[in-house]
């Protein structure tokens, strides 16, 4: 069960490449030990959605894929690349980390836009300053993708002053600036206003149709079953069933997977 | 003008104050200028100290972040009056120890340059407070964005983490410059020409105290009223993005 490896569609030619491996991964906050052993695939295309309780560990292990978090032990490769880690699972190569996180483009769950910059600034600030884009070109890059998220007209605008909506839009801009590999969602939309996360999901929609490879944590199953081509259900810090959505939701093994869907409902 | 000036009495205070001798308001500007070199000297050192000190007892080591406790501690328990005779005497004795275990002689101290030194440290404990209590405001999200985009750490202070701690900052920063500009006043003590001494030796040398001290007063008025214009609009700058409470956009 922990091996499963994703369904992915096999007409496409690079889908077998690996985006993110985790292979055993565990993390303790002191006595309290939050991922139990965690192994997940995803590869080039993949939309994985990550569902589970409150308290499961979702959050815990995508930031421990960015390292966020460092990992109490276990194995993480992306893209191919292992990142190095000591004994203690802690990573041993800071420069390695950077590197592998300016690949990994993560949306936090409240935006973490920088409120002292506009959303342009927002945008083209890792490209410019981190991955030395000329700053036109990132410019001129910044504007088509607030254009695509529906943002065009408030490019100069400062983060407080938008909706939650359109700051997660904004974010997600800003996390497409950097040309991410992989894009790791954190419950994108559980912190805005219920006629807000439409807007959202349709930009990540848009995302999983053009074949972007993200990792998914929500609690909006509905949209997970429509846009997921592989679903991890989370327990205690286990994997407790993954697969396809269609099998994960409409033909659940687990009776703590059946009880959870049946809660969220 | 003059006729006005007679009537008052103020005739004699104007020739007093006049910026060329016998009047000894060259002395009095002269006095203000080297107050106001020590203390944005003194100040952008505290600056300096206080950012590193910020920093270290956030982040630094165990041993760090005790001996800063102590230097904030002692440094803000102590009358500033004491501390600069302190710092002021050891420093020199120190120098002239090292000079003479050189072979040197007794080395003249640049007064401009100890004040600086005597008050930058004497600012930078108060720095490191308020830069600390404002990094700690920082909401942890805006670097934890920064981070998770492979951002180095010294960038990440550079381009968030400063940035965005500044309007937690300016206020106290504000307060801390006025301090730095009138505790200059304090150098006076240990001979150093700063506008209170030059006011003292005008007053004494003419009998009119009144003159001096109220001449000296208003130089300091100006020098916090110009900075309260000054700092008002860094305040602005550093709450961009920040609707102010009034509703109106910045
Ligand atoms: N920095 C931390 N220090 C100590 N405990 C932590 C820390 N971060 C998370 N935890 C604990 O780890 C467990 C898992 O947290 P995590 O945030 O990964 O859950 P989650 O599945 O994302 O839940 P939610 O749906 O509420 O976001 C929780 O019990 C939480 O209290
Ligand atoms: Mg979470």
């Amino acid at each position: 069960m922990d091996t499963a490896k994703a369904v992915t569609p096999a007409d496409d030619a690079t889908s077998n490449q690996e985006a993110i491996k985790v292979e055993n991964l565990h993390k303790s906050f002191g006595q309290l030990e939050v991922l139990k052993g965690v192994s997940l695939t995803a590869h080039k295309g993949d939309v994985v959605a990550i569902i589970g309780g409150s308290g499961s560990g979702k959050s815990t292990m995508l930031r421990c894929i960015n390292f966020l978090e460092t990992p109490s032990s276990g194995k993480i490769t992306i893209g191919g690349e292992q990142v190095e880690m000591h004994a203690d699972g802690s990573p041993s190569n800071r420069r390695q980390i950077e590197r592998i996180r300016t690949r990994l483009a993560m949306v936090f769950q409240q935006f973490n836009l920088w409120t002292h910059r506009t959303l342009l600034e927002n945008v083209i600030e890792v490209p410019v300053h981190v991955l030395k884009v000329p700053k036109a070109q990132a410019i001129e890059r910044a504007h088509e993708l607030l254009e695509r998220v529906g943002l065009g007209d408030k490019a100069d605008v400062y983060p407080a002053y938008l909706s939650g909506g359109q700051q997660q839009r904004a974010a997600i801009a800003r996390a497409l600036a950097v040309d991410p590999s992989v894009m790791l969602f954190d419950e994108p939309t559980s912190a805005l206003d219920p006629e807000l996360v439409g807007e959202v999901l349709t930009v990540i929609r848009d995302l999983a149709a053009e074949g972007r490879t993200m990792l998914l944590v929500t609690h909006e199953m509905k949209f997970a079953r429509e846009v997921a081509n592989h679903v991890v259900y989370l327990f205690e810090g286990r994997i407790e069933e993954q697969g396809p959505p269609a099998e994960v939701f409409g033909n659940p093994e687990s009776a703590r997977l059946k009880q959870f869907l049946s809660s969220v409902g | 003008m003059t006729g006005l000036l007679d009537s008052l009495g103020l005739a004699q205070s104007a020739e007093l104050l006049s910026l060329s001798p016998p009047g000894w308001g060259g002395n009095l500007l002269r006095g203000l200028s080297h107050s106001l070199q020590i203390a944005f000297g003194a100040y952008a050192l505290g600056l300096v100290i206080g950012l590193f000190g910020a920093y270290g007892k956030l982040y630094g080591g165990k041993v760090t972040r005790d001996l800063l406790a102590i230097y904030t501690t002692v440094i803000r328990a102590v009358p500033e009056l004491v501390l600069i005779l302190i710092l002021y005497y050891v420093g020199s004795d120190i120098i002239n120890k090292i000079s003479s275990s050189m072979g040197g002689g007794r080395v003249e101290i640049n007064g401009v340059a100890a004040g600086i030194w005597v008050l930058g440290i004497v600012q930078g404990a108060y720095a490191t407070e308020i830069l600390r209590g404002a990094i700690q405001a920082v909401p942890p999200g805006q670097i934890e964005a920064a981070k998770s985009f492979g951002m180095p750490a010294f960038m990440t202070m550079r381009r968030v983490t400063i940035p965005a701690m500044m309007s937690f900052a300016v206020p106290g920063l504000a307060n801390l410059w006025l301090i730095a500009t009138k505790d200059t006043a304090l150098l006076a003590v240990v001979g150093f020409n700063e506008l209170t001494l030059e006011t003292r030796q005008a007053a004494s040398s003419t009998r009119a105290y009144f003159t001096f001290f109220l001449a000296a007063g208003f130089l300091y008025l100006m020098v916090t009223l110009c900075s309260g214009v000054i700092f008002t609009r860094i305040e602005k700058w550093a709450r961009r993005g920040q609707p102010s409470l009034t509703g109106g956009r910045t």
